[in-house]
């Protein structure tokens, strides 16, 4: 099997294991997904499939898109479309359904999606800074304090923690252990948390 | 949300007897020590109960040797074997954590007078 599939983030809650330990875990929709497009090493150098997650009808689509999925004989658009490398051409058709199947419990995976935004964040919430006294004639509340030094370097260093946008940037967060797969409600649910909010989109993707 | 929560109501347990606040039970906990398995009780008053489907919890305390001892138990563990109502305390709040001030007489709880029971 590709190895990633599309999810959407559900939620989270606890499950016991056969220790009577209680495991905290993330719920995902995983999939179905189906191969809209194979990638060859011969025609665009290198091997993916390109799935398609939550089916849309195809004029829903702009014209692009609907030519892109009708060259590849798709019956039914899609709502989301990601790709997944492959390390070696694969035995996969285009329209073939792809689900969480492919993960068994005890796998490591990736999960990567959309961290939740909080806007233009200063330097207390974004990186952590300690902020100044609230009173006794304070006037340094929340800022950053100084940025560098003077005559030398006459700059601020490079990479210097300041003010800006925080978080709804694309997150990876590596080798979640699979708690449980439920292919008959594509349901996959890996151990402690994952980047985004609830219903976010996610792609899960298996380690080595 | 409702699969989820769906998912958490699988792994809670409808075993357990109804027990609120003020109540003395007897918590009968299965403890694994190499490939033994034996049963631990441990009894005290419930002070506090959380409710959070399978996330729920209650804490537990008595005093043992003097020293006041509380203990958190997820209310779905496997790891609980049984829970033993003794008496139905007669409290008015929910978080009884006025007890750990108290001590010795001033820690009783008055016990529910139920009729015909």
């Amino acid at each position: 099997m590709p190895g990633g599939l599309i999810g959407k983030k559900l939620g989270m809650t606890r499950i016991f294991d056969s220790d009577g330990l209680a495991i905290p875990v993330t719920v995902i929709e995983a999939g179905p997904c189906f191969v809209v497009q194979k990638k060859t090493g011969a025609k665009e150098g290198y091997e993916a499939l390109q799935l398609g997650f939550e089916r849309r009808s195809l004029g829903k689509l702009n014209k692009p898109g609907k030519g892109h999925l009708e060259k590849h004989g798709a019956k039914s658009g899609f709502k989301h479309l990601r790709e997944v490398r492959l390390k070696a051409e694969g035995a996969f058709e285009e329209g073939q359904e792809i689900t969480v199947e492919q993960f068994a419990i005890g796998d490591m995976v990736d999960v990567i999606g959309t961290s939740k935004g909080k806007g233009f964040a200063g330097t207390v919430k974004r990186h952590n800074f300690h902020r100044g006294p609230m009173s006794h004639g304070s006037m340094n509340h929340r800022a950053p304090g100084s940025i560098g030094m003077s005559a030398y370097p006459s700059r601020v260093v490079k990479g210097k923690k300041l003010p800006g946008q925080m978080g709804n940037a694309r997150v990876t967060q590596k080798n979640l252990e699979v708690v449980d797969v439920r292919p008959g409600e594509n349901l996959l649910l890996v151990r402690g948390a994952i980047p985004g909010p609830r219903r976010g989109l996610v792609f899960i993707q298996k380690v080595g | 949300m409702e699969r989820v929560d769906q998912l958490a109501r699988e792994q809670m347990r409808g075993d357990l007897p109804q027990f609120r606040p003020g109540d003395t039970v007897e918590v009968h906990v299965r403890i694994v020590e190499g490939d033994k398995e034996r049963i631990q009780v441990f009894k005290g008053v419930v002070i506090r109960k959380r409710g959070g489907l399978a996330g729920a919890s209650f804490t537990v305390r008595k005093v043992s040797y003097g020293v006041g001892v509380e203990r958190i138990f997820p209310t779905h563990s496997p790891n609980i074997d049984k829970v033993v109502v003794l008496t139905r305390g007669d409290v008015n709040r929910s978080r009884l954590y006025y007890l750990r001030e108290r001590r010795g007489k001033a820690a009783r709880i008055k016990e529910k007078r139920t009729p015909f029971a």
